[in-house]
């Protein structure tokens, strides 16, 4: 079984192997003249106001949490999905019930405002 | 153990070349988009450098190359080089279970084109990868300490994470009508020569549902929110340059590729000739086919590309709370629809 | 020494060390970082144990959801670096040294005793890890478990709702 994945590592290997290597031809070829000026945060040649280690809107923390509730549905869809065809009608109801469920949670986020962004 | 050897030997010779078409087919995103870009605003675009100016990709590469690497002051350096390795790799990784063609018999030996396109769970991998790659943009505006880099950052990953759900969804679709996650199989179960068991024509919801949520995965226009200019600066990448700057561009361009190859392996019958192979006197196996089988992937391939380039320049930029509207409260249920409707076709019509 | 023996070893290696750079770590990005790191090598062991669905699930629900989260979280707290505590011995802690080293005895003994689990062997091995063999087991023998899970997922967002709805508004 694992034969199978040995040509996926090696790909993993190859793939981090060229991004590293971009990464650090790109610190050893280019030209090196720094300056404090260079060296400032970018605010459109602004003088920098503020940090940015700021706190942020809740509702980037919701999108994620709302995201991995969701994300483990579509996951349980999956070893469903490929079994359809022999599995037959029970397990169709059984998802409807499970989808049904979670609609009840996406309805109640809905309504809480909780997809609202103004 | 010496087969186990041939393995990693064939798997290393085939990343290498994927790894090279990659970077091939980004320099031809590039040298597209600017000239589709300036036909479509009435310039002329790159005609200085080689023949029409298609070498102008590669002179742009080694001008990166060569130029500073600024790191700002207060950025946290081991994460802002990290930061486009993770963007560049990631989009690179996901080729080893993307089959480009069929495959080619070398005596009793059957090479696959691709890396490890029969992986029992390839479809599962390239959702993984696409979630994974978040990490590369989110921690680029992080490390960068730019408020603006960190806004485009946050925007850009909660959009990502928005918008898997639905493409994870409309996949869904195409798992019900193959029975299999491994990308091998769903290009099979398309592959009659009269096209009509393309997926498109059984999953046409799906379709648009994964095209869109393909643009938005790659942060291309009109969902290119993390580059918004008026409002952030120049969005994550804001505090990048030279070839740092370069791998973020790399990689967007890399994932352009990457979707407009699952869109033709997914729904428009990956490889499918337009007439049976036997009539065209192909042998199952030879390395003609696999050639014919692949020319009619890249032409679809290219016209996908276009396609791509062609909206960025026609449809203006979404807001982001319209953005995140279409997301929620639009593509989720109508993705989640279609799945259970799909459900029922499959299990009426077989 | 087979393929799965020497993979085994190195990607157990890098868990652990990616495990120890996550605890130790002052740092709580690179905290969280390291923590993707060890469920990458996490899916390589389960590909080791021929479960392959669950592996790509690691990747896909751990590191690519759920640690998503914790990154945003600590942006959200804009975090610093974690400062040097005065060190006291804690009961949790206690509590926490006896219940690792009462684990790792039952492994021990495992290991030692070579447990044979009844029914199992190679060729069921190979397939248990599909997403057709889970599909089978899940949407026949555990229909009840799964509906509950809806409703476990289904709290989670109605929780999440109202810990954050004094904020939204």
């Amino acid at each position: 079984m694992i034969e199978t994945y040995v040509p996926l590592i090696v790909m993993l290997v190859v793939g981090f192997g060229v991004g590293f290597l971009f990464m650090l031809l790109s610190e050893w070829l280019g030209a090196r003249r720094t300056t404090d000026g260079k060296q400032t945060t970018y605010e459109s040649g602004m003088i920098p106001r503020g940090t940015a280690r700021d706190r942020f809107s809740i509702k980037f923390y919701m999108v994620a949490m709302s995201f991995i509730v969701f994300d483990i549905e579509v996951v349980f869809m999956y070893p469903w999905a490929v079994q359809l065809g022999t599995l037959g009608m029970t397990a169709f109801w059984t998802m409807f019930v499970f989808v049904l469920i979670l609609f009840v949670g996406y309805f109640y986020e809905y309504k809480k405002g909780g997809f609202e962004w103004d | 153990m010496p087969e186990i050897i041939w393995t990693i030997i064939e798997a290393s010779i085939k990343a290498l070349a994927v790894v090279g078409g990659i970077q091939l087919m980004a320099a031809l995103n590039v040298y597209l988009e600017r000239k589709i870009s300036a036909f479509a605003q009435n310039r002329i675009g790159p005609n200085r450098v080689g023949p029409f100016g298609t070498l102008q990709p590669f002179a742009d590469v080694f001008k990166l190359f060569l130029k500073e690497d600024i790191v700002p002051k207060n950025a946290d350096k081991f994460f802002h080089s990290l930061a486009p390795v993770l963007s560049l790799s990631i989009a690179i990784a996901v080729w080893a279970v993307i089959p480009f063609s069929s495959y080619v018999d070398i005596g009793d030996r059957r090479i696959y084109m691709g890396i490890a396109p029969d992986i029992n769970v390839g479809l599962l991998f390239i959702l993984a990868m696409t979630s994974v790659g978040v990490y590369g943009i989110t921690l680029a505006g992080w490390s960068s300490n730019n408020k603006y880099s960190l806004l485009g950052g946050l925007r850009s990953s909660a959009q990502m994470i928005s918008y898997e759900l639905s493409m994870g969804l409309s996949l869904i679709g195409i798992v019900l009508i193959t029975g299999s996650l491994s990308l091998n199989d769903i290009v099979n179960h398309q592959l009659a020569w009269d096209g009509w068991r393309w997926n498109i024509f059984l999953q046409p919801v799906g379709f648009v549902i994964f095209l869109i949520t393909a643009f938005a995965e790659t942060n291309r226009a009109p969902f290119d929110l993390p580059e918004a200019e008026p409002e952030l600066v120049g969005g994550f990448n804001t505090e990048y340059s030279g070839m740092k700057f370069g791998m973020f561009f790399l990689a967007e361009y890399a994932n352009m590729t990457t979707s407009s190859v699952l869109i033709v392996l997914f729904y428009l019958g990956g490889w499918a000739l337009p007439v049976p192979a036997e009539t065209l006197g192909l042998k199952d196996g030879s390395i003609a086919l696999a050639a014919a089988h692949f020319l009619v992937f890249f032409i679809k391939v290219l016209m996908l590309l276009f396609f791509f380039i062609w909206v960025r320049w026609s449809i203006p930029r979404f807001r982001y709370d319209q953005l995140m509207n279409l997301g929620w409260k639009i593509l989720l249920p109508i993705s989640l629809l279609n799945v259970l409707l799909t459900a029922l076709g499959v299990l009426y019509l077989k | 020494m087979t393929l799965s023996v020497v993979l085994f070893a190195v990607l157990s290696i890098l868990a652990i060390a990616s495990a120890l750079v996550t605890i130790t770590s002052k740092h709580p990005i690179r905290s969280a970082m390291g923590l993707v790191f060890h469920f990458f090598m996490l899916a390589g062991l389960y590909l080791t144990l021929s479960a392959q669905f669950i592996a790509a699930l690691q990747v896909l629900v751990y590191a690519g959801a759920i640690m998503v989260l914790v990154i945003f979280v600590i942006m959200l707290l804009n975090l610093g670096d974690e400062e040097k505590l005065k060190y006291k011995v804690n009961p949790r802690q206690v509590i926490g040294i006896f219940l690792g080293a009462a684990l790792l005895v039952m492994l021990g003994t495992i290991y030692v005793t070579n447990v044979s689990v009844a029914g199992f062997n190679k060729e069921i091995a190979a397939n248990i890890g599909t997403a057709q063999f889970l599909g089978n087991e899940l949407y026949t023998k555990y229909i009840f478990p799964v509906e509950a899970i809806g409703i476990l997922l289904t709290a989670a967002i109605v929780g999440a709702i109202v810990l954050a709805k004094r904020k939204l508004n």
